[in-house]
């Protein structure tokens, strides 16, 4: 049985942090303010949510489970209303969605 | 500790390596002071590794939370970009240079991590984990050294703590001579702060009680796992200034007036100097809890909970004066 | 031996985002790359906890959580203020 919690466990954390790897290599590679967040927020719900389930399996039912759970409500709260708050400053002070562009100009002919 | 850990550690330190540099490369301040709060994120993490939970909760709340909020209240009053300085750099360069070499040449001295015939190790350690059990009974040793062995230099530290509040009232306190003073809109959180963003208002506000929570949770659990008055101080300070950025700084002041933040500050030497006096008028030494109570753990329980309740009342005091007088600095 | 892939992984992340902060290049790249490096830091506290056997030490990994939250509205509040001060020098320049 604990071979079996493990063995989940390990498949959620690996993958888990996959998705932050992807998250964090999108961050680095996309090509504008906006697509690079929409990487970065991969890594704080897919990544954060099967990081911390896979530690919840490891801690069973104990006071760790919970601050694990506060832990995971706190970022899903905090994470997109971050986002929304950079996205919003970044939009006022001018910043276009680069990719929006070749989609509004003009064909050229 | 394994290989991986040490390699863990390494890599840590490679990032911090780089984040300084780029931190004394760069001339834009904003961008220094978000690397410095990296910087302090990677340190945290070490201190944590190494086992050094309370240092790294320390390190979590001040280094990269309330000190990044600081410099951002300064950078609000300041212009962006540091100020090309000339002089004297290769004068600067040398000096850099030697206290580096002399600071390299000290490590060889340095005993390894871990090393059971290392000093710190020898001298009163082994009494403290060993008495612990004993004398205060409490399962975080690092609680049991800092608010009962060592319960004189925690006592010093919260004066360091009261005096360097002081200190920056009295440097910051008083309006800048010569220079126009800007609307209170103009100013780090100023008379609304962020009222007019409703999402992060709404989600700010809901988690503000949890927060305080939480600090009462690191305040009073400190004995049993990491944390203390200092840590907790911390945490409630931090609460209020999210209040503060949320309502606006005046908004913040209302709710906790400048009075009440100092005679904050001010209590928490009195209570822990007075804890002592009151050990010597039952009968003991000063700051010797174990006459406070019928048999000496107990006194030790409630010496410790005393002293630390008064550490984080000086400390949420002073943090918040400090984020007041750089937030209101120049304001009409 | 279960956390060695997702410890590698959030450290790569780590260092990816330590990158995207260093070449920004606006102000919002970095202020992104300093939130994400938070929470980043936060998902390996909590993986350390368990990984060096300290679980209780959790605590630490939930102060970064609300520690970090209050630093991103910070630089929201900053940026208000300076939008606020350009503002006024344009109006006094007029």
């Amino acid at each position: 049985m604990a071979m079996v919690v493990d063995v989940a466990s390990w498949v959620l954390l690996t993958v888990g942090g996959f998705f932050v790897l992807v998250g964090g290599i999108g961050a680095l590679r996309m090509p504008d303010l906006y697509t690079r967040m929409h990487a970065a927020s991969v890594t704080d719900s897919l990544g954060a949510m099967l990081v911390l389930g896979g530690l919840v399996l490891q801690a069973g039912i104990t006071l760790e489970t919970v601050k694990l759970a506060a832990i995971l409500i706190f970022m899903l709260f905090t994470s997109p209303t971050a986002a929304n708050a950079l996205a919003s400053a970044a939009l006022l002070a001018g910043i276009n969605p680069g990719l929006a562009k070749p989609w509004r100009q003009e064909p050229r002919s | 500790m394994t290989v991986f850990t040490v390699f863990f550690i390494i890599f840590l330190l490679t990032l911090m390596v780089i984040t300084a540099l780029a931190i004394v490369q760069t001339k834009n301040l904003f961008a220094a002071a978000m690397l410095s709060g990296i910087f302090s994120l990677m340190s945290a993490m070490i201190f944590f590794l190494l086992d050094a939970a309370d240092v790294a909760l320390t390190e979590a709340a001040v280094g990269a939370g309330i000190s990044t909020v600081l410099f951002l209240g300064a950078l609000a009053l300041t212009a962006e970009n540091e100020r090309a300085g000339t002089a004297g750099r290769a004068a600067a360069l040398a000096v850099v240079t030697v206290i580096t070499a002399v600071l390299v040449y000290a490590t060889f001295d340095m005993p390894r991590l871990g090393d059971p015939n290392a000093p710190a190790q020898l001298h009163v350690a082994p009494w403290y984990l060993e008495k612990t059990p004993e004398y205060i009974d409490v399962p975080n040793v690092v609680t049991a050294v800092l608010a009962s062995f060592r319960g004189y230099d925690t006592l010093g530290e919260t004066f360091v703590v009261f005096t360097a509040g002081i200190g920056v009232l009295f440097l910051l306190g008083k309006a800048p001579v010569g220079q126009p003073k800007v609307s209170p809109a103009m100013t780090f959180a100023g008379k609304t702060g962020l009222r007019h963003y409703q999402i992060p208002r709404v989600v700010g506000r809901l988690l503000i009680p949890f927060i305080l929570l939480f600090a009462l949770y690191v305040q009073f659990h400190g004995d049993y796992s990491p944390g203390g008055g200092f840590q907790a101080g911390v945490i409630v300070a931090a609460s209020v200034v999210l209040y503060a950025l949320l309502e606006g700084e005046e908004q913040a002041r209302q709710a906790l007036p400048a009075w009440l933040l100092r005679l904050m500050a001010a209590t928490g030497p009195l209570i822990y100097g007075f804890t002592g006096v009151a050990c010597m008028l039952l009968g003991g030494n000063f700051l010797d809890y174990s006459v406070l109570a019928h048999d000496p753990v107990h006194g030790q329980h409630y010496g410790i909970l005393v002293i630390e309740a008064g550490v984080g009342v000086t400390v949420t005091g002073v943090l918040i004066s400090i984020f007041h007088s750089f937030a209101a600095r120049g304001a009409k | 031996m279960i956390y060695y892939a997702v410890i590698v992984a959030i450290l790569v992340t780590m260092a990816l985002a330590l990158a995207r902060a260093l070449i920004g290049p606006t102000v919002y790249d970095r202020v992104l790359a300093v939130n994400m490096l938070g929470t980043k830091t936060v998902l390996l506290l909590a993986v350390a906890a368990f990984f060096i056997g300290r679980p209780d030490f959790l605590d630490l990994a939930l102060t970064y959580a609300l520690i970090n939250f209050i630093g991103v509205l910070a630089v929201l509040e900053f940026f208000r203020v300076r939008a606020q001060r350009s503002l006024a020098e344009e109006k006094e320049g007029e």
